[in-house]
């Protein structure tokens, strides 16, 4: 099930896990990033809460928790090479995986094509 | 792009917008911050071939004695900035500031010896407010005349000698911070070897009717792309140069921004024509026992860009800071962040580690020897 936040992640979320990335419309607007921090494994996050931080030349951005859930997992390949995110930031550029605290929480979520009309 | 309404235009707009620029407001202007190329690449091209940058924004002004000799111009001038403006040769350009009368920085600029004139290159945010200054401090001796109907574009890089060279041969023979009037596409342009990228390269102030016709002239050489102020800014902070309003402003003075390079000995206290220009007394006091703090550059040890704002600190748990980031991002050039700020003068030696804080954490840097890259000037 892929879903998607007003700001800008992606959730592709299958058993109660969420693995959380940012859009392509996101990344076209940051441009070249040059820098992630990612939150530490086991990490409980609220909605809502900074999970992560990117950095492009220009300026750095937040990357929102997007649901209630424990991170189990990062990736860290990104964290050596951000050009991952910016190359697949809907595949290879994947951030963390969430194991969701209310798996039902997702359904207020938007789809693909929502997600898509709200950016244009 | 509705918020780029209100915003002023310059002759090279509507190009930027056809190129692709991303636009956004910049000291009142709607300027290209990057291209489609990206900040990055825009970066690395300028420093590998040549790079394209419109800076029509900043404030272009002549200055005309009355008397014809420019003799009369320059020692005016030297009311204003602590510079020798006279000592400076027809056919020369030089760095200066303007201070105020607590010894501050008001603005920073360029300034050149056209031979019966001075024609001066100020910030874009500050031009009124600099222009209103020259008035009203040169008006008894100069014609203070912006100039508002010139493009001015920067071409910065290893490849723009050739580039312009193409449309001007004399160019290339032009030396670091050599000014001339040359007729580039028929039209009188002045050419200055000079630029804020740490490369070499040139400024070019153009009839406003020849920009277009000039720039995509330039572009149709493979070896010049477009730049957005994105690039400009990493550019000129690995090149060690201010940004005015980040690095120096009313509350830095020339010593503390370690810009005692810009003030000739010939108005330092023993010079000819010591002192009378605003804050004389602060910054030639400075001069003889150093300020409390200076700037120096800022090499943080891991790969989070720290950007301007962020504190220093001599531990990981100390309260008090001891200094702060002015200007700080990713250097592109050195694949790592690079940043520049304002220390205790106590610490301010390279080599000297130091902690900022970003995002509540305390990351090591080290004080830096600016600028980060060797400059390609052609002196």
């Amino acid at each position: 099930m892929l879903k998607f936040t007003e700001d800008h992640e992606w959730l592709n979320i299958a058993d109660g896990i969420a693995t959380v990335g940012i859009t392509t419309h996101a990344v076209e607007q940051l441009g070249d990033l040059v820098f992630v921090d990612l939150p530490e494994t086991g990490a409980s996050l609220g909605k809502g809460d900074a999970a992560a931080t990117v950095e492009s030349v220009k300026a750095a951005s937040d990357v929102y928790c997007p649901l209630e859930g424990e991170i189990v997992e990062i990736n860290d390949a990104i964290r050596n090479d951000p050009s991952i995110v910016n190359a697949e930031p809907q595949g290879a550029g994947w951030f963390f995986r969430l194991k969701l605290a209310n798996p039902a929480d997702a359904e207020g979520l938007m789809d693909e094509a929502a997600y898509l009309a709200l950016v244009g | 792009m509705d918020d780029t309404a209100d915003l002023k235009k310059t002759p090279l707009t509507a190009l930027n917008i056809e190129l692709g620029g991303k636009m956004v407001g910049f000291a009142g202007y709607e300027m290209p911050v990057q291209f489609p190329e990206g900040v990055m690449k825009e970066h690395l091209h300028t420093r590998a071939k040549a790079g394209l940058f419109d800076v029509s924004h900043m404030g272009q002004v002549i200055l005309r004695p009355k008397s014809g000799k420019v003799e009369d111009a320059a020692l005016a001038l030297e009311r204003l900035v602590p510079v020798d403006v006279l000592g400076l040769k027809p056919g020369r350009q030089r760095y200066g500031l303007f201070t105020d009368a607590q010894g501050g920085i008001l603005d920073d600029l360029m300034f050149a010896n056209r031979g019966d004139h001075l024609f001066v290159v100020v910030n874009a945010g500050c031009k009124e407010q600099d222009v209103a200054l020259m008035r009203a401090g040169l008006s008894d001796v100069c014609e203070v005349i912006e100039l508002t109907d010139r493009a001015l574009v920067a071409l910065q890089g290893p490849a723009a000698e050739s580039a312009l060279a193409a449309l001007a041969p004399e160019v290339a023979s032009m030396a670091f911070m050599d000014v001339r009037e040359v007729q580039i596409l028929g039209a009188p342009c002045i050419v200055s070897r000079s630029g804020y990228s740490g490369e070499d390269g040139y400024e070019v102030s153009v009839p406003e009717g020849k920009a277009v016709e000039f720039v995509r002239t330039l572009l149709s050489n493979p070896d010049v792309h477009p730049i957005g102020l994105g690039a400009r800014d990493s550019l000129r902070l690995e090149a060690g140069l201010c940004l005015y309003g980040n690095d120096i402003d009313t509350g830095t003075t020339p010593v503390a921004a370690a810009l005692e390079w810009a003030v000739q000995k010939v108005r330092r206290t023993g010079g000819a024509r010591a002192g009378g220009f605003p804050g004389a007394d602060v910054i030639l006091a400075e001069f003889e026992r150093g300020a409390s703090r200076r700037r120096v550059g800022i090499a943080p040890e891991g790969r989070a860009p720290i950007r301007g704002g962020a504190e220093l600190f001599l531990d990981e748990t100390s309260d008090a800071p001891v200094g702060r980031i002015t200007s700080g991002g990713f250097g592109p050039t050195l694949n790592a962040p690079v940043a520049m700020g304002y220390v205790a003068t106590s610490i301010a030696q390279p080599g000297t580690r130091l902690f900022a804080e970003l995002r509540g954490k305390r990351l090591p840097v080290t004080v830096a020897t600016l600028p980060f890259i060797t400059p390609g000037y052609k002196r």
